[in-house]
């Protein structure tokens, strides 16, 4: 029963397909699909008019299964129209709508075009509203997609913006954290750390947490991957900027850091010198040198 | 595109390791991923060799929708009786009983194992962009 | 037939460059060369350069760890030298943090880090482990 059903829809586009764009770009101008002016009109109708073809192609072959190899052009035309709509701003509800609007100009056409009775009709509509709302879930998830990714390549870029590296003095790096510690990101920390510690010839990195809101075990892992790491390099690492809460909270989660850590940059800093031997002196008047670290 | 190579000496895990590493750098792996899933190749040929009593290793370059390398180790040997047991890290002991799968897996960003006594192990890891 | 990685002596510290993909046969050769060198010229300190080593695995690894052990307990330190970032990572990744191990980011810092145990009474071994 049912491939008489998509067969009827297959000649409905066949014989009315130029019918069935008009009342669909109809459709289309009236919910506003122009409206904000990102597609120009002979783009939409293209992109309308070619659904349609690899729609019907689709129909012909007999096949009602969207996600069977049949349906593969038409996925591929709806793949491509959510990433570029998502791409350039368009809302997932403008994006769905390409696919929706489209049922009124099909149903329509059955009633005007239909020879079979009122029954058969209904079910032909019915398979095909069932057909196209599962392309349009699945143009708003391929839309999903896209979004999701160009936020995953925000945050990467946002990690490598937020990760500085600073050398403090001859050997001695700090990397001021801000933010959360995700494994993502502690990625992006420890090459930065590592290859500034190759460049710098750097033996103490001070790892700076004052803008770390929370150290719960996860975070602590993450830290102590990236000191383990800076250590493989020859390079030693101190825990710097540990608010009370902080310290309060890895003791009651039982975090264990096994290195120096001190509440503020200024006295690792000042570990740090001390662990190269150096010292911070004052300068002398007169003829004396000034010995300073 | 997938290369077999078999695994039979310590010879062939090297050569394992050098046509991972050609194929990562093909499929445009950047250089930590590609030290990662060449890390893990070192590992799971070595099992495969030690535990397997030797075996396969199919290298594929995946060029779809998902860029990267997948590999798939294959022996016929005793196969493993608790995968749980050998996914937890046996580095701790640091005798070299651990089959070192924990981290193997950590290192792959997708990893699957099939095994059962007597049944032979089935590994695929892979590593995408 | 197995290749021997030579070591080079320069005064009472042993320095081995590691410059060839390792098998395993090589690589433990190479940790009993380095006991035997270690007790036959009462070395100080061993230095080991892997800077041309593109991966690290939990064989190689393990070994670096026997020879520090080794060593310490023959009373010689053993620092190992020009580990590459996505090594590092890498090992990290895997579990293995080499917690045994001395590092320094060259062979002229690797030396200096050998001297200085000579030099200063405090050990600087407790720090970062």
């Amino acid at each position: 029963m049912p491939k008489a059903n998509k067969l009827v829809t297959s000649a409905l586009l066949n014989s009315h397909q130029a019918e069935i764009l008009q009342q669909w770009m109809r459709r289309l101008k009236e919910d506003g699909a122009l409206e904000s002016g990102r597609i120009r009109e002979s783009e939409l109708q293209a992109q309308c008019s070619d659904f349609l073809s690899k729609l019907r192609d689709a129909l012909a072959k007999g096949s009602n299964d969207i996600d069977g190899a049949d349906f593969a052009p038409v996925r591929a035309v709806l793949t491509d129209l959510s990433s570029s709509r998502a791409t350039q701003g368009f809302s997932p509800r403008e994006t769905a709508m390409f696919v929706f609007s489209l049922k009124p100009a099909l149903f329509d056409a059955a009633q005007k075009h239909a020879d079979g009775d009122a029954a058969s009709t209904m079910e032909a509509n019915w398979q095909t509203g069932l057909m196209l709302d599962r392309l349009g879930l699945f143009t708003t998830e391929a839309y999903q997609k896209t979004r999701e990714t160009l936020i995953v390549r925000q945050q990467q870029e946002i990690a490598e913006l937020s990760t500085p590296v600073i050398k403090l003095w001859d050997g001695i790096l700090a990397l001021p954290l801000i933010g959360t510690l995700d494994s993502q990101r502690t990625q992006v920390v420890m090459e930065n750390l590592l290859e500034s510690i190759v460049a710098q010839g750097a033996t103490m990195a001070i790892i700076d947490i004052t803008g770390v809101p929370t150290v719960d075990t996860l975070t602590a892992q993450h830290l102590l991957k990236t000191v383990a790491a800076a250590r493989l390099m020859g390079a030693d690492c101190i825990l710097s900027g540990i608010r009370p809460q902080i310290a309060q909270t890895m003791v009651h989660l039982g975090v264990e850091l096994n290195m120096v850590s001190k509440a503020t940059l200024a006295d690792a800093f000042s570990v740090a010198l001390a662990r190269q031997g150096r010292i911070v002196t004052k300068r002398r008047t007169a003829n004396n040198n000034s010995a300073e670290g | 595109m997938t290369e077999r190579l078999e695994i039979h000496s310590s010879e062939d895990v090297v050569r394992v390791r050098q046509r991972v590493r050609a194929l990562a750098v093909e499929s445009g792996l950047g250089l930590v991923d590609q030290t990662k899933v060449v890390t893990a190749a070192s590992e799971l040929a070595r099992n495969t060799l030690d535990y397997g009593g030797g075996g396969t290793v199919d290298i594929e370059l995946v060029n779809g929708a998902r860029r990267g390398v997948r590999l798939v180790f294959e022996d016929q040997g005793p196969g493993i009786k608790d995968i749980d047991a050998a996914l937890r890290d046996g580095f701790s002991t640091g005798s070299g009983l651990g089959l070192g799968l924990g981290g193997a897996k950590r290192l792959c960003s997708e990893f699957t194992i099939q095994s059962a006594l007597g049944q032979g192990t089935r590994v695929t890891c892979s590593r995408w962009k | 037939m197995v290749d021997r990685i030579p070591i080079l002596k320069l005064g009472d510290v042993l320095l081995v460059t590691i410059q060839v993909d390792m098998h395993d046969q090589i690589a433990t050769a190479l940790e009993e060369d380095l006991t035997a060198r270690i007790v036959s010229s009462s070395a100080r300190g061993v230095l080991i350069d892997i800077s041309a080593l593109e991966i690290v695995d939990s064989f190689i690894g393990r070994m670096l760890d026997n020879i520090a052990a080794i060593s310490r307990i023959l009373d010689a330190d053993t620092v190992v030298v020009g580990m590459r970032p996505a090594v590092a990572i890498t090992l990290v990744e895997l579990g293995l943090t080499l917690s045994g191990v001395k590092t320094a980011l060259d062979v002229d810092r690797g030396m200096a880090l050998i001297r200085r145990r000579d030099e200063s009474a405090v050990d600087d071994a407790d720090d970062s482990d």
